[in-house]
């Protein structure tokens, strides 16, 4: 069984400080994926798991065991890097089976290790070649495959994708999430891209300036963040957010759009200034919505763009004064400055305090 | 009528050629020539006396010559190995330095600065025998020997190796640590995970890396070594009765002192054949490495 434990995980690079106490159980077999805006700590945390950054403070341990102080090669993990990390002097086969060599295994047993590693990764008939003459593609599948070769309590994951094309990346989504069901160990997977994080998580931690902002399912993060950061960082497009404020139990937004306030939102207290927020898919054209069940609040706003992306298309409009997205699903051509009768489904919008950025959530 | 005119082509490079021809060309093939004479600078006329390959074969069984070429072959070894070592070690503890690396890369290279004639002279005075720096040292430590370090021929050579790795040292360690900054930190970092030892990162991560670099290093060396003159004729001359003699220090003592050009200029060509071997060696072994690591060429 390897769990991962972080309590209260320091990184100090002398007076500046990136990652400020941290606390993150992390189960066998699971994967999490840390996520967050770059310089927010992410991959230092993965690094002093691994054990290639010293840990300022804190406590890491890895199947019970406290590692601070080990070695990376006494942690019985396997990593694969952003830029592949691949031996430049040696062939496919030798760099699947390196880290096996160096442990002094038998010959018969590296060479079945790396052959069914191959399989799983069809390197099959690239074994002879030297990284040089790989795709990006297949070099990230090589380092895969020399991360699991050697069987390790745990795997990490250093945003292994944001150096390949669009399509590949979605590929290699793939791939890593159906790697995971085979080989069922413990993943921690560093990402700047909300995608990876809500496709391929189990469990995402979103970071923000060295902290955790939000632990949770893919869902529970996009269905009910926490604060406006999570709010807009999680999920595309980004959660529309308009400021208003609360009057007579009614929210008056900045522009005068009265609302009622939504049956999610917690105690507000008359006169609060608020944020409140609305995803694209909460507010469609009537009659292309997917749901209109539930509370719905009607109002006629004028289109100011659209991005037609085939089952749906984005409407750009303004609320408020605020340029916010609405969608409208079975698409029909709209023109710019066409007004449309829109319904905002009121039961799945958001109130978050507009000083703290924190939701207001019952 | 019509002029003759030259071709264009031959225009736009009549300057390259006139300059390569006075320069190399004329130069390589008077030399060639006289080879071939029995040439003595102080008889200008024995110069249009054909002797054939008298002069050759003269060498080739000589045994003055064939120590001397053994001796240097012997030298270029022991100094290249030595160099290649002791830049490697300063250049790994160069790339661990974090503050005031720059400086130290300068003071690095302050043994190249100076001309190889009076880092002779100076390492003349400290191995000589009566008032050298070295035999004061070790007298002063209770050693009552005065070691004959220009005289004995096995110290010679060991003094004018050590004035030559002196010298020379930092041309490996500037070359290989370049390396070290031009390479990738990433494999070394996987190499960590993947279980290698700081000592294994190094055999097998690191210094493949650098082959490339110290084969580069190892062919200016050698043709630098292979020439070596100065040092020596300052340090010993050559002696004493020819002990630390090389093929330069022969040649010059054979064109110069005894004034046989022609004789001294078929040793030339005989001694560069040795320049050549090592070149091609080193830069097989270059591609090859560079091909190891999947670079072009």
């Amino acid at each position: 069984m390897t769990e991962v434990t972080l309590s209260n995980v320091v990184k100090k690079y002398g007076a500046l400080q990136a990652v400020h106490g941290i606390d993150l159980d992390i189960q066998d077999g699971e994967f999490v994926v840390l996520v967050g805006p770059s310089g927010c700590g992410k991959s230092t945390t993965l690094r002093m798991i691994a054990g290639l950054e010293d840990i300022s403070g804190g406590e890491v341990s890895i199947g019970g065991r406290v590692v601070n102080d080990l070695p990376p090669r006494e942690r019985n993990i396997s990593m694969v890097f952003q830029n592949y990390a691949l031996y430049p002097h040696m062939t496919v086969r030798e760099n699947l089976g390196f880290s096996l060599k160096i442990a002094k295994r038998p010959g018969a047993e590296i060479t079945e290790a790396v052959n069914e590693a191959a399989q799983i990764l069809g390197l099959d008939e690239l074994m002879d070649r030297k990284p040089a003459a790989l795709s990006g593609g297949q070099r990230q599948r090589v380092a895969m495959g020399r991360a699991i070769v050697r069987h390790p309590d745990v795997f990490l994951f250093d945003e292994p994708l944001s150096n390949l094309d669009a399509k590949l990346r979605t590929q290699m989504r793939v791939e890593i999430k159906k790697l995971h069901q085979k080989v069922e160990s413990t993943i921690i997977y560093v990402t700047h891209d909300q995608i990876e994080a809500m496709t391929l998580a189990d469990r995402i931690v979103l970071m923000r300036d060295g902290h955790i902002v939000q632990v949770g399912t893919p869902l529970e993060l996009f269905n009910a963040p926490v604060d406006t950061f999570v709010a807009t960082f999680i999920g595309s497009p980004p959660m529309n957010l308009v400021d208003g404020v609360v009057e007579d139990g009614q929210i008056v937004l900045d522009g005068g759009v009265t609302l009622p306030v939504p049956t999610t939102a917690g105690r507000l207290s008359e006169g609060q200034a608020i944020k409140f927020g609305f995803r694209a898919d909460n507010l469609m054209p009537a009659g292309h919505a997917v749901d209109e069940d539930g509370a719905v609040y009607e109002l006629d706003l004028a289109v100011t763009l659209t991005e037609p992306l085939g089952t749906e298309t984005l409407l750009f409009t303004n609320m408020a004064g605020v340029e916010v997205q609405g969608k409208m699903f079975n698409p029909r051509p709209v023109r710019p400055g066409e007004k449309m009768n829109f319904r905002l489904m009121l039961d799945k919008c958001h109130v978050f305090d507009a000083q703290s950025g924190h939701a207001i959530r019952r | 009528m019509t002029r003759r005119r030259l071709p264009e082509w031959l225009v736009l490079l009549l300057p390259a050629i006139i300059v390569i021809a006075a320069v190399v060309l004329i130069p390589l093939l008077f030399s060639l020539y006289s080879s071939f004479t029995p040439y003595k600078l102080t008889r200008p006329s024995t110069l249009w006396k054909w002797v054939g390959t008298y002069n050759y074969e003269k060498i080739l069984s000589d045994a003055k010559f064939w120590a001397a070429f053994g001796r240097t072959v012997l030298f270029l070894t022991i100094v290249l190995n030595l160099e290649l070592l002791l830049g490697l070690g300063i250049a790994l503890m160069m790339n661990k330095v974090t503050w005031g690396q720059r400086t130290l890369r300068t003071i690095l290279m302050f043994p190249m600065m100076f001309s190889p004639i009076l880092v002779g002279f100076q390492f003349k005075f400290i191995f000589n025998d009566n008032i050298g720096l070295v035999n004061n040292v070790l007298q002063s430590m209770g050693f009552n020997a005065a070691l004959p370090w220009l005289v004995d021929g096995k110290l010679a050579m060991f003094s004018i190796m050590f004035a030559e790795i002196w010298m020379s040292t930092s041309v490996f360690a500037i070359l290989i640590l370049a390396g070290l900054f031009a390479m990738p930190r990433d494999p070394l970092e996987a190499a960590k995970v993947d279980g290698c030892t700081p000592w294994q990162s190094f055999r097998h991560i690191t210094l493949p890396f650098l082959m490339p670099f110290i084969y580069i290093a190892m062919t200016i060396r050698s043709l630098d070594v292979a020439r070596a003159y100065d040092i020596v004729q300052i340090m010993t001359g050559g002696g004493p009765a020819r002990r630390t003699e090389l093929l330069w220090t022969l040649m010059s003592r054979t064109g110069y002192v005894d004034a046989r050009m022609g004789l001294a200029n078929a040793m030339g060509y005989v001694s560069i054949i040795l320049s050549i071997l090592f070149t091609v060696y080193f830069f097989r072994k270059l591609s090859a490495a560079r091909a190891e690591l999947g670079m072009a060429g």
